[in-house]
């Protein structure tokens, strides 16, 4: 078995072969199914657990505390602690609620992630998933996650939750639209939607810095679509923990609220992994023109490296936003998206067809 | 066209002040000046708390084991929980003035919420808050404390 930290196609392939060896075909595709959704639902948990510590401790830092660090070294352990005290709760659920659907909410949340997830190229070979379209079934996928924040606030049978889901599902909608045009302008410069062809276009060069100004602004525009859209940072009004009760899922308990609560940070992972696969290059380390031995060096750092380094340094950012910025009024909001973001935006679009038709990105 | 131009200044001016605030707080995150978190347990014997922290009621006393409170019974007025009781008694002095001196200040620090009442309307400043916070005991009887030392006596310099 060929095993290479820089290029994982042959050891897939060697594992395909391996499995081909043994069983028949349609086994083979099922066992394949089975390790790699796995390996997915692993992931999912583990680095979603990773990231609630994360936050806890970056939003503790900056004010000036230590965060969570007595369970296990720096406190590394303290949300697998947090998670066994959620799964000991009661599940509650409440008097005359849509009992189906009340169920359902936090399995449409969390699997419209868990789908996004399985797209995105983490480095060479290792992709579960490469359609043609990746870009557009992404934006796709993470609608979905609306359908169940509307679901759960219209079982619950509490006027609070609706009025939260409702606001949350507005809010949602409303930023789709400028996370959809951003990608499109990176759509524009690849000229594809395949997300391993966005990555490779990016071998001699970020889009961010191969597109100019108008990818600069796209990529601006998408951070702070995709806060929005995950109804975190200074967006977060649809929740707002320090006034409100937490919105749609104020009737949800133990492990269905942990599911929500898990989504929403792997929302955050997602579009921080995707400003990254679009805008900073995915996998491909950093080059510079014709400086060798600088990118000889930068070649040297594994793919998988480069990919979760550029994630985590976006995800600092968009976490640096929730805990420095104040937040914002629901019309400071939509004044936000539909008299900036957006006008901006199709310039924006318009500019990089420009730019794109008279050959001036490299 | 002034308009136009405001728009623009508007977003210059408006992401200008949001990366001030991003480099404060990214400032705070890389170096950190001063860390607030006290590491309780570990740090018991070194921590300090600070001049306003209310612990509990104390009456300080001086080296002669003489306190200042007269006993008039104010602070056991203002208490809006009834956690203060001043039991006094009448004592002659050598002239043959008949004064009143406190027998027990009793305090019951179960019923306090450290409002500070007491405190702040003694007339002659005779309690304080004290900085101890581990109150924690097994029999509530305990926390019914009595804040006069035994054998003190009335200051000789505070007037009623």
């Amino acid at each position: 078995m060929k095993f290479s930290i820089y290029d994982f196609s042959s050891f897939t392939q060697s594992i395909h072969e391996l499995l081909t060896g043994v069983m028949s075909p349609t086994w083979v595709f099922i066992t394949e199914l089975a390790i790699v959704g796995l390996i997915f639902l692993l992931f999912y948990a583990v680095l979603g657990l990773f990231l609630v510590y994360l936050e806890r401790r970056v939003c503790a830092f900056i004010q000036n505390r230590l965060g969570p660090n007595r369970v296990g070294p720096q406190g590394i352990f303290q949300t697998i602690a947090d998670l066994i005290k959620l799964l000991f709760k009661e599940l509650f659920v409440v008097k005359n609620a849509d009992k189906f659907l009340f169920n359902l909410a936090p399995f449409v949340v969390i699997i419209a992630s868990l789908m996004a997830i399985g797209a995105l190229p983490y480095a060479k070979g290792l992709q579960a998933l490469d359609f043609n379209i990746g870009l557009f079934y992404i934006i796709a996928v993470t609608s979905l996650g609306v359908v169940g924040i509307l679901l759960a606030g219209w079982s619950s049978n509490s006027k609070y939750s609706l009025l939260g889901a409702m606001r949350s599902g507005a809010q949602i909608i409303s930023y789709e639209l400028s996370v959809g045009l951003s990608l499109l302008a990176i759509i524009i410069f690849a000229g594809s939607m395949q997300l391993s062809v966005i990555v490779e276009s990016q071998a001699n060069g970020w889009w961010i810095f191969k597109g100019h100004i108008p990818a600069f602004i796209a990529f601006v525009i998408f951070l702070i679509a995709a806060t929005a859209e995950t109804n975190r940072g200074p967006f977060d009004l649809a929740e707002a923990e320090s006034e409100l009760t937490a919105g749609f899922h104020t009737e949800y308990t133990g492990i269905r609220f942990a599911f929500f609560f898990l989504a929403e940070y792997m929302n955050m992972f997602l579009a921080a992994a995707l400003a990254t696969t679009v805008f900073l290059g995915g996998w491909m380390p950093l080059h510079f023109g014709n400086f060798e031995t600088f990118n000889r060096i930068m070649d040297f750092v594994p793919p998988i490296v480069w990919f979760f380094g550029k994630t985590f340094v976006v995800i600092y950012i968009i976490m640096l936003f929730k805990w420095t910025f104040p937040r914002l009024r629901i019309d400071q909001l939509l004044t936000l998206e539909w008299k900036y973001l957006l006008p901006i935006n199709l310039v924006n679009i318009v500019l990089i067809a420009f730019l794109v038709l008279m050959g001036w990105h490299f | 066209m002034n308009a136009f131009f405001n728009y623009f200044s508007e977003i210059g001016h408006g992401i200008g002040t949001l990366l001030k605030g991003m480099r404060v707080t990214s400032g705070y995150f890389f170096r950190p000046r001063e860390i607030i978190t006290q590491k309780y347990p570990e740090n018991r014997a070194t921590l300090k708390m600070f001049d306003q922290f209310k612990g509990e009621v104390v009456m300080p006393h001086d080296k002669n084991n003489n306190h200042r409170c007269t006993g008039c019974g104010i602070c056991e007025n203002n208490c809006p929980n009834g956690s203060i009781q001043i039991l006094t008694r009448k004592e002659t002095t050598p002239e043959g003035k008949s004064v009143r001196v406190i027998d027990k200040h009793i305090y019951h620090l179960s019923m306090c919420t450290f409002c500070g009442l007491c405190v702040k309307t003694c007339p002659s400043d005779a309690l304080a808050f004290g900085q101890t916070f581990e109150h924690a005991v097994f029999d509530r009887q305990k926390l019914t404390k009595v804040l006069n030392k035994p054998g003190s006596s009335l200051k000789k310099d505070v007037k009623e």
